[in-house]
C-alpha cells in the first residue's frame, strides 16, 4: 500500500507529498501523522505541499483534519509551499482552512514553527510582541 | 425589364451621385469634423458603382448573392472604420438611406410617363437599400463591440499592478469595482507576485473602489484567504468612512481580516510586523 512518508526532525514532524494525492493515500497519511505525533509526541507538524497541483474538496478536508487533530493532540500544523492555483482552488472550494497555519516554503514554515513552540515553551516576553501571523479564528 | 433602374442609374450617374452627396451635406448630423468632403464623395461614388453593377444582374432581393459582396465589402469596412472614428449610428445609416432618396428622385424625372413602372421600381430599389441599410447598422454594430472589448481587456490588463514597496512586503492598489472576472485576475497576479517575491505580508488598498457591496466584500475576502494559504498576511486599507458604514449595515463580517484606515497606517503596520522601524536622519552638523 502506498504512503507517504513521515521524518521526524527534532520535535517536529515533517511530511513531504511529493504525488498528486488520491483518496486512500490521504486517509492513510492523516492516519500514520495522527500516530506518529502521538509517538514521537511531536510538538509541530509541517506539511510541504509545493509538489502538489491538484486538490480537490476531500483533500483540502483531509488538510483541514490533519490540522485540528494535531492541535487537539498539543502540535502546531504548518502548511507550506502552496501553489497559487491550488490557493485559488481552495478558496473557491470554501475550504480557507482557518485554523491552519501557512508560510510560503519550508524555510518560513519552520521559523514560524519554531517561534509557535518557542513561545508554547517559555512565554517570552519580547517576543510575544511580535507575534507573527496570528491569525484570528 | 428588371434592370430598368440599372440603365437609368448609369445613364443618370453624375446626377445621382450629386443628388446624393448634396442630401448627405445637408442633414444636420452630419459630422463635418470626422471626415472630409473629399473623403465622403470618394466614398459615394465608390459604393455607388458596385452598388449599379450589382443590381444590373437583376437581382434586388437577394443581397446575400455573389453580385452584392462587393457593396456588402464596401459598407461593412466603411462601418467598422466609422465606428471606430465615432460615428453615431444614425449618421452611419443616413449614409445609405440618403441614397434612397437620391435614386427616387432621379427616376421621377425619368420614369414621370409611366407612372406603373416608376411605383414597382421604387418599390424594389427601396427593399434593395432598406436591407442593405441593415446590413450596414449591423457591420456597425460589430465594430462597436470590437472597440468595446479592447477597452475591457485593456482596463484588465492595467488595472492590476502588484507593488512590491519593500522586501517581503507588496501592495495593491484595487481600482475600480471587484467583479469576479477581476477578482480572478487580481487573486491570480497577487499569488503569483507572492511566490516570485517571497513576501510575508500584501497591503490591498481598496481607496479606488466606488462601493463596497457583499459582493465586492466576498471576492476581498477570498484574495485575502487565497494570500493566507500561500503564507502571506493581509491587510486591507484605504477604507473609507461611509464604506466602513456599507460593510456594516450590510452586516458584512470582516472581522478575520486586519483592516487600516489608510495605506500609510497600513504600511506602517507591515513594517512592525517585519521588525523593521522608519527613522528620521539625524540633521548634519
Amino acid at each position: 500500500m502506498d504512503r507517504i512518508p513521515i521524518l521526524k526532525f527534532g520535535h517536529f514532524l515533517l511530511v513531504t507529498i511529493q504525488v498528486d494525492m488520491y483518496d486512500r493515500l490521504a486517509l492513510n497519511l492523516e492516519n500514520d501523522l495522527v500516530n506518529a505525533v502521538s509517538k514521537h509526541e511531536a510538538r509541530g507538524v509541517l506539511i510541504d505541499i509545493s509538489a502538489v497541483s491538484i486538490v480537490d474538496s476531500f483533500m483540502g478536508r483531509i488538510i483541514g483534519n490533519i490540522a485540528t487533530m494535531s492541535r487537539i493532540m498539543d502540535a502546531e500544523t504548518v502548511v507550506v509551499g502552496m501553489q497559487p492555483a491550488v490557493a485559488i482552488t481552495l478558496v473557491e472550494l470554501g475550504l480557507p482552512l482557518a485554523g491552519v497555519h501557512t508560510a510560503l516554503n519550508v524555510e518560513k514554515g519552520m521559523a514560524l514553527l519554531q517561534e509557535k513552540i518557542g513561545l508554547n515553551a517559555h512565554s517570552d516576553a519580547a517576543r510575544a510582541e511580535e507575534d507573527d501571523d496570528d491569525q484570528p479564528e | 425589364m428588371a434592370s430598368k433602374t440599372s440603365d437609368i442609374l448609369n445613364k443618370r450617374k453624375k446626377l445621382v451621385l450629386e443628388t446624393w452627396i448634396n442630401n448627405q451635406l445637408q442633414d444636420p448630423t452630419l459630422r463635418e469634423d470626422l471626415m472630409t468632403n473629399q473623403e465622403l464623395h470618394g466614398q459615394s461614388e465608390e459604393l455607388l458603382d458596385s452598388f449599379n453593377q450589382a443590381i444590373r444582374s437583376g437581382n434586388y432581393t437577394d443581397i446575400d448573392s455573389q453580385e452584392y459582396y462587393p457593396v456588402l465589402d464596401i459598407l461593412n469596412s466603411l462601418s467598422v472604420t466609422r465606428a471606430h472614428a465615432g460615428f453615431s449610428p444614425r449618421e452611419t445609416a443616413t449614409f445609405v438611406l440618403s441614397l434612397k432618396r437620391a435614386i427616387v428622385e432621379v427616376l421621377q424625372q425619368e420614369l414621370a410617363q409611366d407612372q406603373a413602372l416608376l411605383i414597382s421600381e421604387i418599390l424594389k430599389i427601396s427593399d434593395l437599400l432598406d436591407s442593405l441599410s441593415i446590413s450596414t447598422l449591423e457591420a456597425f454594430i460589430k465594430g462597436r463591440e470590437e472597440v468595446i472589448l479592447r477597452q475591457t481587456n485593456e482596463i484588465n490588463e492595467i488595472s492590476t499592478p502588484v507593488i512590491r514597496v519593500w522586501e517581503g512586503i507588496l501592495a495593491l492598489p484595487i481600482i475600480g469595482t471587484l467583479d469576479s472576472e477581476r477578482t480572478q485576475i487580481i487573486m491570480e497576479n497577487l499569488l503569483q507576485e507572492i511566490v516570485n517575491t517571497s513576501s510575508n505580508i500584501a497591503i490591498l488598498d481598496i481607496s479606488g473602489v466606488p462601493t463596497v457591496d457583499t459582493l465586492v466584500a466576498q471576492h476581498l475576502i477570498k484574495t485575502v484567504s487565497a494570500a493566507r494559504l500561500m503564507g502571506a498576511e493581509c491587510i486591507i486599507s484605504g477604507i473609507r468612512p461611509e464604506i466602513a458604514q456599507t460593510i456594516v449595515h450590510l452586516g458584512i463580517d470582516l472581522l478575520g481580516v486586519q483592516t487600516k484606515a489608510s495605506l500609510a497606517a497600513a504600511l506602517q503596520t507591515a513594517f512592525s510586523r517585519q521588525q523593521l522601524s522608519v527613522v528620521k536622519a539625524k540633521a548634519k552638523p
